[in-house]
């Protein structure tokens, strides 16, 4: 009973779970209380409390998670080259697509998935027009995939085909490797859907103009710390999800030098510099596959209920989690953005959420960051106070905080990083994401742009399937 | 003439059940509307929507963290205007603490951001109150829990939990403790003192502090255990831990224990315990065998109301002697019975507080042999129908018949008003007893919500010519939020008859119909 004597020489501080009609009289009583924001901890769904109470004060996996946790915060991205899909990634042929979010069929593709997959094809050159792309995307002949299967990563429709330049990026600390596209900007744009003849010519010059030159000034360079220009990027009011503005002017101001430096044109420079300081989203095609090299090198540690993927192809809303098998996606549907509507638009014209974009916060920034991002509060159409707010509530469902990725809003307090399911399913709390609605009809762009979370089955199947995993481990374990 | 029914449904929006209830209230009172339920759909409230009608297949398909809000009107714009008024009061309760940083939605989380909390308090739903409390033992907090509904199993591995690391589980069903002189949940504003008190009854600690408080001494520590520590399966762990930690505490120098009458074999495993601990135990069965007690050389106190009597004088360091039984008894009921009717026979009690209700039936029963209620332990006592009296009857209007989807009548008295015109109209009835509960985390003017009831009660009565004799308790102190003496003067300007204690009023009433 010697906790008990202590108590009663101690001031009471009281934490309320349930009911608030009593705080006030206990606060009268000049009593410090805290009141839970409380819902039943998974919902009370009871094979997902029993899976929960395993895993939740699991010795093996809170040191997995600590594992998974400095892997992520010791990665090191670095932008090393660009070069053709097919030249870099592990396993592209000609007649593979990469798209954004977990496996989809062709059929079951939203509109600019498939408006993207037509333009890639023709693109490719592996149909002549509109029908003929239908029709190959149909036949069975293209091997669709996520781009997260191929260690890359895609805004919006995400798609990448054989020939499409991409960035590639090393994680220096793990040696591994991530890919991402270059951002074409807005309007009328692949990932969006749009296949028209200004797309495939903005495409073409991208692959042989932009990348070229691109390649040059990156071999100069030696290579350029995404993780460095994060940070800094955090810093100057971008969360590297929905705003770019910092993050991208670093990166001018980082590689126009080289872009003189090296033997290019001087009209094809110009012509590089100006399509990437003309738009405040190239860096976003960056801090994705930073994020993505982080993520790929948490993934894979037995017992880990960290999650390393949230990723959505505008249909399904999919999560893979560190300590399950890596083709293992856990899916719902995906949700409606809420948030403001570009003039001209109303919310029946947003397609479901979409994009590999969710990385971003995946790895603690974006939505997580948010805290530290004022300007892009309104954009999403809400408060400083509540962006403050989510950044807040991200500690809750998170392991660690990133020292490296810190908000200045939160007394530079490092950002809430590696997502657990475990912590997920228990406080009911879903991750907060920050991010863009396309418009459901492929070709039109974005509509809008708002905040959204995954669909809650997400966490709670991956719960009970690493619950499976532990336990067929732990009966092999015993047997051996 | 045709209702409309309106639903939504808001996915993965939890809120307070007691926020909801009082919600529903306030939308079903807008003019139009006839039926509100603004729920979380468990499956409890799905089928009290599938009884009203209002069960749409959209709410049927919802979890126990998914809000409907139904809404029967007599016309789709009322049903609308209704769902926009309910969602208004959900949001206005958000935007006033807008400001506030997020609040933690997890033990874990609360204790990690305030490491100085020490106590939880938990009042969530039976069927996740013990994995909260679990949690909160395991992150070292001190627990009260104040759910019920918590199956004999989970409160066994709490309290054996709980009593490995040296922590207070308090509950389930615990609904009052005072800490450090500060009132949790329900409990009165009551003198300092040197009087520890541990009791599995919540109006019976009430009762005794108050008492203890108005015979001139203060309590130390109030310890609740709830309802079940003395069973055989729980074994007493919370009040033999209680006692030790009194046993140990410097400011404690008399100790209170106060229990319906526990299992045989647990009540020696206390005694037992009181034995050994140097300090004077009064010791309250209430309506139990005192004989037990007094052999194992404790102070056996036959009413709450002694056991605050008794330990009030060890408290001075006198010899106690038993409560003397009030001397103005006998003359106040020979007053009433010259008033009565030959056909008013009987007593009606009507109680807020579970242990206040069972203390005043087993003196009513005492003098007039046969006494019904809801709470009778023996089948042949129990009303078939709680909602209609016969005979003597004592209704504890806190049981759970009375209160699915409503909060406790000492949160929300109304809950009496319609028992107690309805009592005044049968013309067998002599007297109707009352408890009025004040203190911290009970309704701010108890007495004032029932007075209009009192007023008609005793307008029918006249009407039909009889004198009806209404007794009530108000069981609080002047330092209570309600403050007593203004509590007992709105009573008493409408001629209800005021108690010294809860016996004390029972003790009347079975002199008046015996």
């Amino acid at each position: 009973m010697g906790n008990v004597k202590e108590l009663f020489q101690q001031k009471l501080t009281a934490l309320t779970i349930g009911t608030s009609i009593f705080q006030e009289d206990l606060e009268q009583q000049g009593v410090e209380v805290i009141q839970l924001d409380w819902q039943p901890a998974a919902g009370g769904n009871m094979a997902l409390l029993k899976a929960l109470d395993k895993l939740a004060m699991n010795e093996r996996v809170q040191e997995a998670n600590a594992r998974a946790v400095e892997i992520m915060l010791s990665a090191n991205p670095i932008l090393v080259d660009i070069d053709a899909a097919s030249k870099v990634i592990p396993g592209m042929t000609r007649y593979t697509i990469l798209h954004s979010g977990p496996p989809i069929t062709w059929e079951r593709m939203c509109g600019p998935m498939q408006g993207a997959v037509i333009g890639a094809l023709l693109y490719e050159g592996l149909a002549g027009n509109e029908e003929e792309a239908v029709a190959l995307a149909g036949s069975g002949k293209i091997t669709f995939a996520p781009c997260h299967e191929y260690g890359a990563v895609g805004p919006m429709a995400g798609i990448i085909s054989a020939s499409m330049p991409v960035h590639v990026v090393q994680n220096q600390t793990h040696g591994n490797f991530s890919y991402c596209t270059v951002n074409e900007g807005l309007g009328k744009v692949l990932r969006y859907g749009a296949f028209n003849e200004e797309v495939l010519t903005r495409l073409k010059w991208i692959a042989e103009e932009l990348a070229p030159a691109m390649k040059a000034a990156l071999a100069l360079s030696g290579g350029i710390d995404l993780r460095s220009l994060i940070a800094q990027a955090l810093h100057m009011g971008d969360e590297c999800h929905n705003r770019n503005k910092a993050g991208s002017s670093l990166f001018v101001r980082l590689i126009a030098p080289y872009f003189l430096k090296a033997d290019i044109p001087r009209d094809v420079a110009v012509r590089v510099l100006e399509f990437i300081q003309s738009n405040d989203h190239y860096f976003l095609n960056l801090s994705m596959p930073a994020c993505k090299a982080a993520m790929d090198a948490a993934h894979g540690i037995p017992y880990s209920s960290i999650v390393t993927t949230m990723a959505r192809n505008g249909v399904d809303f999919g999560i893979r989690v560190s300590g399950c098998p890596s083709d293992r996606w856990f899916t719902g549907p995906a949700q409606m953005i809420e948030g403001l509507l570009f003039p001209g638009f109303t919310a029946s014209d947003a397609n479901p959420d979409i994009g590999d974009s969710a990385i971003t916060e995946t790895m603690g920034i974006g939505g997580f960051a948010m805290g530290g991002a004022p300007a892009i509060v309104q954009f999403v159409g809400g408060t400083v106070e509540e962006a403050i707010a989510y950044s807040l509530q991200m500690y809750e469902i998170t392991t660690g905080e990133n020292p490296n990725y810190s908000i200045p809003n939160l007394d530079f307090r490092g950002a809430p990083t590696g997502i657990d399911i475990c912590k997920v399913v228990q406080s009911g709390r879903l991750p907060i994401i920050n991010t863009g609605m396309a418009h459901k009809k492929a070709g039109i762009g974005q509509v809008g742009a708002g905040l959204v979370s995954p669909p809650r089955e997400c966490f709670n199947s991956a719960l009970l399937a690493l619950y499976e995993c532990i336990e067929a481990e732990e009966v092999s374990g015993s047997n051996g | 003439m045709g209702a409309q029914v309106q639903v939504l449904v808001k996915k993965n929006s939890y809120h307070d059940s007691v926020t909801l209830m009082a919600l529903s209230g306030k939308v079903t009172a807008l003019s139009q509307v006839q039926e509100a339920v603004v729920a979380m759909a468990t499956d409890m409230n799905k089928e009290l929507l599938q009884s009203v009608g209002m069960l749409t297949a959209e709410a049927a398909s919802c979890g126990a963290n998914d809000l409907v809000i139904a809404i029967k009107a007599a016309s789709l714009e009322a049903c609308t205007e209704g769902i926009k008024a309910a969602e208004e009061m959900l949001v206005k309760r958000k935007t006033g603490k807008k400001t506030d940083a997020p609040r933690p939605a997890t033990i874990r989380s609360a204790v990690k951001e305030t490491p100085a909390a020490n106590i939880a308090i938990i009042s969530v739903p039976g069927e996740h109150a013990a994995r909260e409390a679990r949690e909160a033992l395991q992150n070292g907090l001190h627990v009260l829990l104040f759910s019920d509904n918590v199956s004999i199993e989970d409160e066994k591995m709490l309290k054996e939990l709980a009593h490995s690391h040296g922590l207070l589980m308090m509950g389930p069903d615990c609904g009052t403790a005072i800490i450090n002189h500060v009132g949790l949940c329900f409990a009165n504003k009551v003198r300092h003192g040197n009087i520890g008190i541990v009791g599995a009854s919540g109006t019976g600690l009430q009762e005794i502090t108050v008492l203890i408080d108005r015979f001139g001494s203060g309590v130390s520590q109030v310890i609740g255990t709830g309802g079940r520590d003395l069973s055989e399966q729980i074994g007493g762990i919370m009040m033999l831990d209680a006692l030790d930690a009194l046993g140990q505490d410097e400011l404690t120098e008399v100790i209170v224990l106060v229990s319906k009458p526990p299992a045989k074999s647990v009540a020696e495993k206390i005694l037992d315990r009181a034995k050994e601990i140097e300090k004077p135990v009064v010791v309250c069965f209430i309506n139990g065998d005192t004989a037990q007690i007094e052999a194992a050389g404790a102070y056996a106190a036959h009413s709450l109301e002694d056991a605050a009597w008794q330990a009030v004088q060890l408290a001075k360091k006198e010899q106690p002697l038993t409560a003397n039984q009030d001397d103005a008894t006998p003359i106040l009921a020979a007053a009433t019975k010259a008033k009565l009717q030959a056909g008013q026979k009987y007593v009606r009690g009507l109680y807020c507080g579970g242990t206040l209700c069972d203390e005043a039936q087993n003196i009513v029963k005492r003098s007039v042999g046969t006494v019904y209620s809801n709470i009778a332990k023996q089948e042949v006592y129990r009303l078939p129908d709680p909602q209609e009296s016969r005979e003597h009857t004592f209704i504890d209007l806190g049981d759970d018949t009375f209160t699915v989807g409503r909060p406790h009548p000492m949160i929300e008295p109304s809950l009496r008003l319609a028992r107690l015109v309805q009592e005044a109209k049968d013309p067998e009835v002599a007297v109707i007893l009352l408890d009025i509960v004040l203190g911290y985390g009970a309704h701010s003017d108890p007495a004032g919500v029932i007075l209009p009831a009192i007023l008609e009660a005793r307008k029918l009565a006249a009407a039909e010519g009889r004198y009806l004799k209404m007794i009530a308790y108000v069981c609080g102190t002047g330092s209570d939020k309600q403050n007593k003496v203004e509590q007992e003067h709105k009573l008493a300007t409408a001629g209800v008859t005021l108690a010294e204690s809860n016996a004390a009023a029972a003790r009347l009433a079975a002199a008046i119909v015996s």
